[in-house]
């Protein structure tokens, strides 16, 4: 296998945008992928999509190619991955592997969603498909509510508090504060956090996800070739998905992702690291618990430590190792099908030292971790300095 | 099942669109004797962790427990 790297990115601002549609967003962030890596259309050789749900949220299929024909993509194989909140963490795992198996040099990896026209409780609806809706979904279990269960079993089990939760959201909307493309741009406080209101009990508004529109893209090719495209080439050191059950009633321990423990293993051994080694991360905290058990199931820290963790402040764009300097799911906001390539961006982000007022020092092992549905896609990716 | 204990649960404020005259309303994963799981929604008083339930009455397709 070939050793692959990102040689370009490319990402719209995250945020509500009633005039752009789906296909708009993500041939803003293609484009912007295309010029970043000096590359043309022409050359692409495969384009990977990931979206989770254009057809219920716009009503349009086959988007792979509808999307690639907008960017000048002609002939090129066209496909769109669909895993969830996870689904362009999938496309860009199996765009890996094609490049890294010598199939394809140039894949273009492009992640979108487009979310804000329809209501809440519509979205709701449709998010919950990403559950088993002859099971939880029938019975009115939204995603907060599949969280809030797990949320209130994690504090059940291992004591954690309201105000660890809490902690996630205020250091994530400190951290997208910063970030030029974030969706809510917002400081919070610990008071308000703790008085939001309730969504699914015991998670408020402040511990839930943005509902966002935006697209994020990602040009692969193999290392060998990269210099030919950039002097700022990003490596691909692991990258692993996995796979769990999708109802979380068939899951034993619902305080932990077994896929995400998982792919963390992969992507450790494959990378020749450990958790030791991971200098900074983007973590899918679509609620604040679950960036909470992320950092458990990634061994960060021990199972149960994580609400602690939360509240030290080792995870704050000063602390030892800072989580979510983008803002995370929470605050840059979370187009579902962007999300995974979006992280992959804002890890490259800081590898490359172009993160602005967020710029670590410590810049030169990331990790994303892109979680689907309540745990049954996981991917776990490490990306280094070459 | 007729019986089980309450492994987890949640009220629910925000509905999706086809139960937002239900809200908010609870809904837990409960834990039978042989330790097969659902879930399910929780009429009449509200339970936490470690309750016993018991099976209410089936609404549209929809199992109710209540506090045994």
């Amino acid at each position: 296998m070939r050793p692959v790297a990102i040689v370009g990115i490319g990402k719209t601002a995250f945020g509500a945008f009633p005039d752009r549609d789906l296909r708009s967003l993500a041939v803003e962030a293609g484009q912007k992928c295309l010029a970043d890596a000096r590359v043309s259309a022409s050359q692409v050789e495969a384009f990977h999509l990931g979206n989770f749900a254009g057809p219920s949220f716009v009503g349009q299929n086959h988007l792979a190619p509808y999307i690639a024909g907008a960017l000048g993509i002609n002939g090129a194989p066209c496909t769109r991955f669909e895993a969830a909140c996870a689904s362009s963490g999938a496309a860009f795992a199996h765009a890996v592997a094609a490049v890294a198996a010598g199939i394809h040099d140039l894949v273009l990896v492009c992640g979108v969603e487009k979310m804000t026209s329809q209501t809440t409780a519509k979205v709701a609806e449709i998010l919950a498909g990403a559950g088993d809706m002859s099971g939880e979904g029938r019975v009115g279990a939204t995603f907060p509510a599949l969280f809030a269960m797990i949320a209130r079993r994690h504090m059940y089990q291992y004591g954690t508090t309201r105000e660890q939760l809490a902690a996630v959201a205020v250091k994530n909307h400190a951290n997208g504060f910063k970030n030029p493309q974030a969706h809510m741009r917002k400081l919070i406080t610990m008071e308000q956090a703790l008085a939001g209101k309730p969504i699914s009990e015991p998670l408020t508004v402040y511990d839930c996800s943005l509902i966002s529109d935006g697209a994020a893209a990602i040009m692969l090719a193999p290392l060998e070739r990269a210099a030919e495209f950039t002097s700022k080439a990003v490596r691909i050191l692991g990258v692993a998905q996995t796979s769990d059950q999708v109802a979380l009633d068939s899951k034993e321990d619902i305080t932990t992702f077994r896929a995400v423990r998982l792919a963390a293993e992969k992507a450790y051994k494959m990378a020749g690291l450990g958790p030791a080694d991971i200098q900074f991360a983007e973590l899918h905290d679509c609620f604040t618990i679950a960036e909470i058990i992320a950092t458990e199931d990634l061994g960060f820290v021990k199972k149960g430590e994580g609400g602690p963790y939360a509240l030290s402040g080792q995870t704050s764009l000063t602390g030892e190792r800072p989580i979510n300097t983008s803002g995370g799911l929470k605050s840059k906001g979370h187009p579902v099908g962007a999300t995974g390539v979006a992280q992959l961006c804002d890890v490259a982000m800081q590898i490359r030292g172009e993160a602005g007022e967020r710029q670590l020092t410590r810049n030169s092992i990331g990790l994303a971790q892109n979680l689907g549905g309540s745990g049954a896609t996981a991917v776990v990716t490490i990306l280094g300095a070459q | 099942m007729k019986t089980g204990t309450v492994y987890t649960e949640t009220v629910v404020h925000a509905a999706p669109e086809q139960f937002v005259a239900d809200a908010p309303y609870q809904l837990a994963i409960i834990v039978g004797k042989d330790g097969a799981r659902a879930t399910v929604r929780i009429s009449g008083e509200r339970v936490s962790i470690g309750d016993a339930v018991e099976f209410a009455e089936d609404r549209s397709g929809i199992a109710f427990y209540r506090k045994a």
